[in-house]
């Protein structure tokens, strides 16, 4: 049973942790003890002239409090993420929320399991270390700065690939995965389509039970729009035809469900 | 969530005159009463149950669906939106499942709750729509809105949108086979809308609504290419409402059937504008995507307007600025 809503959050504190990354944490009202990891927010600007909430991912959840962590990078001069940035402790913004489907936790419990990160796919990761009870190693891929990786330390084994080979591994995460002998029995992921292609293709090849969590260019958030659709293998249920809704139906799916 | 509640307002539906005349918002569209004029805009709404977590589509005067074909679409490929200033641009496509899963899911679904159901329907040739219209002769809906606007397919849509004898003629075909009342939902792509509304009236419609969205385009800089796949897409939003607006006004000084309006409402006093323009109901659409409760506060709106102005009846607002 869904649970959505639109609610005033309050920013508790906001800090750049990267070049262009942020966290911030944000006091819900009820969301923050709804949502459950892999789920994400649609947050809200002050600014008319852009009418479209943003969807965030949610990289720690708090629900005692009622908080969530997003960590999101700002996108560019003038953009609804580079507002959010400005947002100081105390101030107020919408969201709505929490929306899609979290990461199945039962599939991985008690496994091997690989969580993989790419760029500002890896802030998602977090909430599921902290959640999987597992044997959990932790495959993170920045460009160059990294960040979260004390965070990500305490929750699992943590490995780093970097693409000009600052830290960890010079590469992929792929890359990573080979160069350290990983061999998961479960496989979650977040991160770029290149990333998410690689990763599928390397569990499909291995039998290996993979999650991956899809991003699109969302209007409603809610599975109306049609907006955000991935391609999916069979022909959907919903949809009738080979597309699926990343807000809706994912934006967490089994890699064999979709088409990246 | 998801309950299904009856309009337990009635007791603050009266004016606050001496006589304590009763506010009325029904609206006769093609003899059919919906108890508001406001409903939603084709495509913004999905089928009606991903909106009812967050609105109680009892309290609405009708639900538009998502256009309908004879057979189900997979639509155009990704990126389908962009967020433009004050608005956005879409080309979805008319993605749908096809009218006879619609027919099995969608309408019952709807059929649950105490509004009018409105069926959009799309083709690519004339014996698409009227498949589709024949099909849905049986069914438990309420009127249908034919779809000869929608910039964002190749064929048909605005094929049979931006000519006026090409918009009467697939209106006679539609009315041959129509059992419910027909709506023809116009483009504003046109150089003179009061024209293109005169020829469906001209054809049989019933109702006009307008407008669909204005085709648009936007270059991503960083990618150097199109922001949609699609290439061009239809812009809607509170950027695009004064057109809308002047539209509305010129279609329904120029035919006698009723005329929906609809084009970057996000508040009451947006579709009030419209109302007083010449609009009987108005459709709520892009607002939907970023308000999802947008549509009941439109309606309250509506009506505390009229309290407000001492105005018992919708009908008393509906073009009376000449």
């Amino acid at each position: 049973m869904s649970c959505k809503r639109k609610e005033k959050a309050v920013v508790v504190s906001q800090e750049c942790i990267a070049e262009d990354i942020y966290s911030m944490w944000l006091q819900t009202e009820e969301i923050g003890e709804l949502a459950v990891s892999g789920q994400f927010i649609s947050m809200y600007t002050e600014d008319k002239s852009k009418l479209l909430p943003r969807p965030i991912s949610l990289c720690e959840i708090d629900r005692e409090k009622r908080q969530l962590r997003v960590v999101y990078r700002v996108t560019g001069k003038e953009t609804g993420t580079e507002q959010f940035s400005h947002l100081q402790p105390g101030d107020r913004i919408e969201i709505l929320g929490p929306l899609g489907n979290g990461f199945p936790l039962e599939a991985g419990a008690g496994k091997n399991v690989c969580l993989i990160g790419g760029g500002i796919g890896v802030p998602p990761m977090l909430e599921l270390a902290k959640q999987l009870d597992a044997k959990k190693n932790l495959v993170m891929g920045y460009r160059d700065e990294q960040f979260l990786t004390a965070e990500f330390e305490r929750n699992g084994e943590l490995y780093i690939a970097t693409d000009d080979g600052s830290a960890g591994t010079h590469g992929t995460v792929m890359d990573a995965i080979r160069e350290n002998g990983l061999a998961p029995e479960v496989i979650y992921a977040c991160g770029p389509a290149p990333m998410l292609r690689a990763v599928k293709k390397y569990a499909e090849e291995n039998q290996v039970i993979c999650y991956v969590s899809m991003e699109e260019r969302m209007a409603c958030g809610i599975g109306a729009c049609l907006a955000c659709v991935c391609q999916s293998r069979e022909i959907d249920g919903h949809s009738q035809v080979h597309n699926k809704r990343v807000c809706k139906d994912g934006p967490v799916f089994l890699s064999t469900e979709v088409e990246i | 969530m998801n309950s299904i509640q009856t309009d337990t307002k009635a007791e603050k539906r009266i004016l606050p005159d001496h006589a304590g005349t009763e506010l009325d918002t029904t609206v006769n569209l093609a003899g059919v009463e919906l108890k508001n004029p406001v409903m939603t805009a084709s495509g913004t709404f999905g089928s009606g149950e991903e909106y009812s977590e967050f609105v109680d589509l009892n309290q609405l005067g009708a639900v538009v669906t998502k256009g309908v074909a004879n057979v189900p679409w997979p639509g155009n490929p990704v990126p389908r939106i962009v967020e433009t200033y004050g608005g956005m641009m879409n080309a979805i496509g008319l993605q749908n499942p096809g009218i006879d899963v619609f027919c099995k899911r969608d309408i019952p679904l709807l059929r649950k709750y105490d509004t009018k159901i409105i069926v959009n329907v799309c083709g690519r040739t004339t014996e698409d729509y009227i498949e589709v219209v024949e099909r849905l002769a049986e069914e438990p809906v309420d009127l249908l809105e034919i779809n000869i606007s929608c910039p964002n397919v190749k064929e048909g849509g605005i094929a049979f949108g931006q000519n006026p004898n090409a918009a009467e003629n697939i209106t006679k075909e539609v009315k041959k086979h129509a059992k419910q009342p027909v709506i023809m939902k116009l483009s504003p792509n046109v150089t003179d809308i009061a024209e293109m509304a005169k020829a469906v009236e001209a054809g049989g419609a019933d109702v006009v609504s307008l407008i669909n969205t204005l085709t648009g385009m936007k270059i991503d800089i960083r990618r150097q290419t199109f922001a949609v796949a699609n290439q061009t897409g239809g812009v809607s939003g509170p950027a695009i409402k004064p057109i809308a607006v002047r539209m509305v006004y010129q279609a329904a000084n120029a035919v006698k059937i009723p005329v929906i309006g609809m084009g970057g409402i996000a508040c009451a006093e947006d579709a009030l504008e419209f109302i007083l323009a010449g609009a009987s109901a108005v459709s709520i659409g892009t607002a939907n995507f970023y308000n999802p409760m947008t549509t009941i506060e439109v309606a309250e709106g509506i009506e505390e307007y009229m309290r407000e102005h001492k105005v018992g009846h919708i009908h008393d607002l509906v073009g009376i600025v000449k």
